[in-house]
Order: C-alpha cells, then structure tokens, then sequence
C-alpha cells in the first residue's frame, strides 16, 4: 500500500500577528492581503501594510511556511497601476505565489518573467478542466483554487485532465455563487468583492428594533429577522431570508458555514494539493485554533490513521455546518 | 454632442419558455424588430436546452433571412462534460461569430477567430479589455455592476484597438450565478430533480424582502434583479463616452415595442421621455432602475426628472 498523500494546509491572515500564530499552528502555508482594495477581503483593521508584508514573509520563510498574496479583486479601470504595483511588491518581498484573477493582471504578471509562482484565485471561478487549462497554458498558472460549486468526483476528474495544481476550501465561510461572478451586494450597497473587495459591507448594515423582533438590513433591505432578545445574524445577502412565491425562508441558502473535515480523504485522493481554510475576516485564536486542529487532521491522515471527528464543532460555535458542493444533493 | 447610432444586440434569452413561445419570439425579431445582433442559445442552464435544440437552426435561419446578424451565445457556467463538448463545438463551427460567456471558450480560441465577450465575462478595465483584443475580442458587453466612470475609461481605450463597447441597456440583470438552483430550492427540490419548475416564470420569479419590497428574481441557478436595467434616458451620455452598443434583454410582453423605442430614441424620432413611457406601456409591471451606472447601487431607482 502507498502512503497517501501528503497535502499543504493554507490558512487565511487578517493581521500580522494571526499570521505569526497561524504559522506557529502548523500552516504549511499562509494568504494575505495589502490593506486597500487589491484584496477580496477590504474590511476595516484588516490587512497587511508594505512593511508588514515583507516581515511577515520573512517569518513564515524563517518557520518552513509560505506566503500565498491574494490579489484578487478586479482592477479597477484607470487605475491598474495600483494592482500591478502590488505585483511587484510582491515579487520584490518574495512571495511564495500571487493569487491572483483578473486576466489583465494575470498577462501582466506572466509578462513580467520574474518567476513569481501565479495562483489562480477562487474569484476566477475555473470551473472546469478546460477552463483551467487555458490560464495554465496562456499565463503559466501553477495551481488553481476551485470554486465552491463542483462535487469531489468533479474535482477528481479535473485533476486527471490538468497540468496545475488543485486547492479546495475545506472549512470556513461559503458562498452559494459561483465566486467572481456576483454582483448581489453592489445590487443592494454599489459594493462589490470584484470592484471593492467587500461583499455585504459592514458599512450598509443596518440593525433596528421594530415590534418586537429585530431586524437586520443591508443597504436598507431587510434580510433577517429574529426575536427579540436573540442574536441577529449578519445580513449577508446570499444567507437571507426572502419570499419567493410560495416559498417564504433561506431562498438561497440556510445560515451555514462549511465544513469539509469528514471528506479529507476523499479531496486527497481526488488528487489536490491543498486544503484552504475560509476566514481571513476572523480573530487570532480562531485562526489558531482551526489550524491547529486541522494540521493534526492532515498528519493523522498522511500517518493512515483515521481522521478526529467532531474536534472542530466548536468552532463552529453552534452553527450548522454543510458539505457544501462537494456532496451532490446540495444542488 | 457625440452622434447615437448605437448598434443595438438582442441579448440570449434567460428565461426557460416553451418552445413554440421560443420560436414564436425569434420570428417576430426577425420580421419586426430594429434590432443588428442577436445572440441566441442557452445561458443559463444546459438541462433546458434539449427543449428547443430541434427549433434552433429555423430560429436561426429566420433572423438572417429579417437581415439580422446572429450570434451563438454560450453557457454561463460550464462544468459537466457534455456541456464542455457543447462550448467546443460551438466554437469550431465556422459559420456563425460566438460569443464566451465563460473563460472556458477561452480555450478553444485560435488565432483570426474573432469572437464576441459577453457580460458574464469580468471585464473590470482597459488591461483585461486589451488582453481580450489580442485574443480576437471584438465586441465586449460589460458586466452590468460597473460604474459609469470605468464605462468612460473602458470605452476609450476601446476605440484604439478596435473593441466595440456594449451595455446592458433593457431587462433583469444577470447579478449571480450558483452550482445550486434556486428556483429547484424554492419548490421543495432539487437541481437533478428539478421538474423544470423554472418554467413557471416566464420573466423569473420575483423575490421579495421580509418587508415585501420587491428585491430579487430567480431564474434556475442565476439570480437576476427584480429592477429592470433601462438607460433609455442616458443615450447621449453614452454616445459621448463612445459607448458602441445597447444589449436589450428578452422579456415576455410587447418586446418588439421596447427595441423600437430603442431605436427611436437613438435615432432621435422621439424623445427620451416619450421612450420611457413607451417602455413603461410595454411592461407595465417592471420597475426601472441605471443604478449601477449612475446611482448609489444598482438597484437605485431611476431619477424623477
């Protein structure tokens, strides 16, 4: 019998410091971002400045772990040097890879020659091998990061077909559209994760009492509804509650979260490299704990001893957790 | 001011309509409406196009001989196996220009194939629409969330190389596109098992927030807007920033009447405003919006002028 697979882990980094104690979990691997609009997570507090980015590559470096940029909004029309530039830094700090999905960006990074390794972000939305292969041949793409909409036998056979890398996400936030490809939160705020790199904007939540329930409205649409006293859900648009003829509740999906742990040997016989966990937007301690749970989950499973279930529940903090795409009756 | 002779596209029908409604529109665009272009096939979901496939060539047929240029729309989320086959025999036939609405097609582009770049395709900027030109890209409908701003500096870029310029002009937008159907979802099933419940709803099935505001519709895996895009009032900004066409979006009711108040506008036999109550009279149900071009987001109602 071969030894199955070994598989990198790549963990998410809002902050400097969630960084060092991602590496210090166990990350095989860490994705960031700059603080501005080059990322598909712009929030407020969030983010890595120059100098912080280049010390914090020289960390990871210094522990064995690599740093994966994500530069993974659309740049914007007149203002592509902002994007490229960004590029450039990275290269110049070095970068383990660029995450990047904007053809314009990938042309111009394929054509800088600099050897820097280029990711294609989940926000490309690569949905099959041909579709892969095309970035792979055209800008020399190592790995893809697939979107949350294909089934683990999907995957396998995309992975037979393609000369790249495949990274899934295993645990963390799930969007129910095809990523790169929605324009809901710009629909209700005019702020996009391709324009701005934000979905569903803390800056057009609004929350309001109103006959004993309390309501929570993004860019003034009611999107929940919970009783008084109990906690209301953020309005992310795509977990919301809507009336669609008949049907009058989570039209698109129900509040869950994703958690993939039970598949990780099925994803790794499906051939991917790399395990990404969602939650760049989280504190420290969960990114800590999450990592850590999940790099003994992936030692376990390179050792052949069956995987721990149920460890990470708790950070799921009472939430419902979902396969997602990866099993086929969620369609 | 800039002269409006927009070319005006019909856009790939969204909805999933019987097939004789299919083919009864078609014939009425090819004899009655003032429209250049028409894109036609299936954009949304590929289980829908076995209903209408045999009715195809006829369609297709039909719009030439009524003078119109006909292009082969593509899926706009391709992942199974037959549906790749599908994109690549669409591309290699010779006969009619394609255009991608999905990377994929990408793929099977060769060198003096020039091909068209639908609004599912994310092109954000001047790079992106440059990287495409190279390619063989000679007409792009940006993606409808873009902001007037990134319209004018896209569009200017676009004269240098030989790009035309197009905009959602008319209809639901096209805001998300799932592996998951929501129309399956909202009536207690599933995508496999759909029961093609999406013929239902011949304009999508409005959606509406907990306060009964009119917010979303669902069509299948996509989800449109409950607004419909309508720039009737804005042709001249357009024409000025060197906007090179208008895409109008298929809906039931009068349509022929909205690609003639199109028409008439742009040519300038009637006013904008006379356009817009025209366009009101031909679906009286829709509401307006040019949001995403203009407005705080994209679904900001039309200014009261």
């Amino acid at each position: 019998m071969t030894a199955p697979r070994s598989i990198e882990l790549v963990c998410p980094a809002g902050t400097p410091a969630a960084l060092r104690a991602a590496v210090e979990a166990g990350a095989h691997a860490v994705y960031c971002g700059f603080n501005d609009e080059t990322n598909a997570r712009n929030f407020p507090g969030l983010n890595f400045s120059r100098e912080e980015m280049a010390e914090a590559i020289k960390f990871a470096h210094n522990h064995g772990a690599k740093v994966l940029v994500a530069l993974n909004t659309f740049p914007r029309a007149g203002a592509f040097w902002r994007w490229s530039k960004a590029v450039d830094d990275c290269a110049r700090f070095g970068a383990d890879a660029v995450i990047l999905a904007d053809l314009g960006l990938l042309d111009y990074a394929a054509r800088r020659e600099s050897g820097l390794r280029l990711h294609l972000s989940v926000q490309a939305a690569a949905a099959n091998a041909d579709a892969i292969n095309f970035y792979a041949r055209t800008f020399g793409v190592r790995r893809v990061v697939l979107p949350r909409v294909l089934t683990v036998q999907e995957i396998a056979a995309i992975n037979r077909e393609i000369d790249a890398e495949t990274e899934v996400f295993i645990f963390g936030g799930l969007c129910v559209m095809a990523e790169g490809r929605c324009s809901l939160s710009s629909y209700a705020t005019g702020k996009s994760p391709n324009m701005n790199g934000a979905c569903s904007p803390a800056s057009h939540v609004e929350y309001r009492e109103a006959g004993g329930a309390l309501v929570s409205r993004l860019g003034g649409f009611a999107i929940n509804r919970v009783a008084g006293g109990q906690p209301a859900p953020y309005p992310t648009l795509c977990k919301g509650v809507f009336e669609a003829g008949d049907y009058k509740g989570h039209v698109f999906e129900d509040p869950v979260s994703l958690d993939a742990a039970a598949l990780i040997p099925q994803l790794a016989e499906a051939g991917v490299t790399a395990l990404k966990i969602e939650g760049r937007q989280r504190s420290r301690a969960y990114t800590e704990a999450v990592v850590r749970s999940f790099r003994r989950a992936l030692d376990d499973h390179a050792a052949g001893r069956p995987i721990a279930a149920g460890e990470l529940r708790a950070l799921t903090e009472g939430q419902q957790t979902t396969s997602g795409a990866y099993r086929k009756t969620w369609r | 001011m800039a002269e409006r002779n927009f070319e005006l596209t019909l856009g790939p029908l969204q909805f999933n309509w019987p097939a004789q409604k299919f083919v009864d529109f078609y014939a009425a665009v090819a004899d009655e409406a003032p429209v250049d272009r028409v894109v036609i096939g299936e954009l949304v979901c590929s289980k829908r196009a076995p209903f209408y496939a045999d009715r195809l060539p006829g369609a297709i047929e039909r719009l030439e001989r009524g003078g119109k240029q006909v292009v082969l729309g593509s899926l706009a989320l391709i992942t199974l196996e037959r549906e790749r086959r599908a994109a690549r025999e669409n591309f290699d036939q010779a006969a009619h220009d394609v255009e991608i609405n999905d990377l994929t097609l990408m793929n099977w582009v060769r060198d003096g194939k020039a091909f068209s770049v639908g609004p599912l395709v994310n092109v954000y900027n001047e790079a992106t629409l440059a990287f495409l030109a190279g390619r063989g890209a000679r007409r792009v409908c940006l993606p409808p969330e873009l902001p007037f701003a990134s319209v004018e500096t896209i569009a200017r870029a676009s004269k240098d190389i030989g790009v035309g310029i197009e905009l959602w002009a008319y209809g639901r937008m096209p805001l998300a596109i799932s592996g998951r159907c929501t129309h399956a979802r909202a009536h207690g099933l599933s995508k496999d098992s759909c029961q093609f419940v999406c013929d239902k709803d011949p304009d999508g099935l409005p959606t509406k927030t907990l306060d009964g505001v009119d917010f979303l519709a669902i069509n299948g895996v996509q989800t449109l807007s409950f607004k419909y895009a309508n720039l009737i009032l804005d042709l001249d900004r357009l024409a000025d920033a060197g906007v090179a066409g208008l895409r109008l979006s298929p809906h039931s009711g009068d349509f022929i009447a909205v690609t003639k108040a199109f028409a008439d506008v742009s040519e300038g036999r009637i006013s904008p405003r006379e356009g817009l109550s025209r366009l009101s009279r031909a679906a009286p149900q829709a509401e307006f919006t040019d949001g995403f071009l203009f407005g705080e987001c994209g679904a900001a109602p039309l200014p009261v002028i």
